[in-house]
């Protein structure tokens, strides 16, 4: 069978993401994948927990000086709501309707691109106050790790929007909808680790 | 590649039933993300009343992990069949992940 069989929503499989082999490996070679994922972040957060609030004398930021709830609130609700939007999007792939899915593919890339753009003014705002990446062994710690998560961010951008444009003349066929839902799992973990950031970094940091 | 893939046609009724199914999911998922949403309200709100941190910490770590549970569970669909290997790989990745962030806050002291 030729990859590129157009389908019915009648004809279409249950389980498009796993219907030929190469999607199959594709599949189980990215949880994998996200298996390794959990444990570079590991080392990041293990690392900040070891260095958060490690300055020098005199160093006046300290996690509950710095951090601001509200900025990471609506961060929070940005990527949370993006989730739930490539959650619509891989619906719609289910059901073989090819346009629903690439508009809620898009919807979830805007919000992703909001959460970066507050994520750069952060930064931008804590590096104008003079928390900068070499004033602490915790500043450090903090930018890689949160930082990390911020490139994670916007690699996915940049999958997400060639995905969208590489198959907008193609239409959804068995050899690109494994493609699909590998971002939306990819998606899915880069909120997750935003969980424990949010938790462990700005809550856990807000009170001390 | 994908000389197993043969093309089934579902009869009306079977479409019919694997739309209801897939709705049905849907709107799990859609409770789930509702219940996500609460959480976060409560781990931000927990911490903005200021009670003590030996309560706010656990409560908000265990919020955490409930709420990627059901991302992992509802929205990735581990829950699912066929993810046998996905759990061996992911569970395998926490574990590493937990002794991990364990050696550093006990043994790392400056």
């Amino acid at each position: 069978m030729d990859l590129n069989t157009k389908f019915t929503p009648q004809s279409w499989p249950d389980h498009p993401e796993t219907a030929t082999m190469e999607a199959k490996n594709k599949f189980v070679g990215f949880w994998l994948f996200l298996g390794g994922e959990t444990v570079l972040f590991a080392t990041l957060f293990a690392t900040y927990l070891a260095l958060k609030n490690s300055v020098p004398d005199g160093n006046e930021f300290r996690t509950e000086t710095l951090f601001e709830l509200p900025l990471v609130f609506v961060m929070t609700m940005l990527l949370l709501t993006s989730s739930l939007t490539s959650v619509y999007a891989m619906y719609h792939m289910k059901n073989y309707n090819f346009k629903a899915m690439q508009l809620w593919l898009a919807i979830t890339g805007f919000l992703g691109l909001g959460f970066l753009a507050l994520e750069v003014y952060e930064f931008y705002h804590y590096i104008h106050l003079g928390f900068t990446y070499g004033n602490s062994a915790f500043s450090s710690a903090f930018y890689t790790l949160v930082g990390t998560h911020g490139l994670h961010v916007a690699i996915g951008l940049v999958w997400l929007t060639l995905l969208i444009l590489r198959n907008a003349k193609r239409g959804l066929n068995l050899y690109n909808a494994t493609k699909y839902y590998t971002f939306s799992l990819y998606w899915h973990f880069i909120d997750v680790v935003w969980v424990f950031i949010f938790t462990v970094v700005y809550l856990m940091g807000v009170v001390g | 590649m994908a000389h197993d893939i043969e093309i089934i046609e579902k009869t009306p009724a079977e479409f019919e039933y694997k739309k209801r199914r897939s709705d049905r999911l849907m709107r799990s998922q859609l409770m789930m993300f509702a219940l996500m949403i609460f959480m976060t309200l409560i781990s931000f709100a927990a911490v903005q009343a200021g009670f003590s941190a030996y309560f706010v910490i656990p409560v908000v770590l265990l919020l955490a992990a409930v709420q990627v549970g059901l991302q992992l569970y509802y929205f990735m669909h581990m829950s699912e069949k066929g993810h046998g290997l996905v759990a061996f790989f992911m569970y395998g990745g926490v574990l590493l992940a937990f002794l991990t962030v364990l050696a550093f806050v006990t043994i790392i002291w400056w």
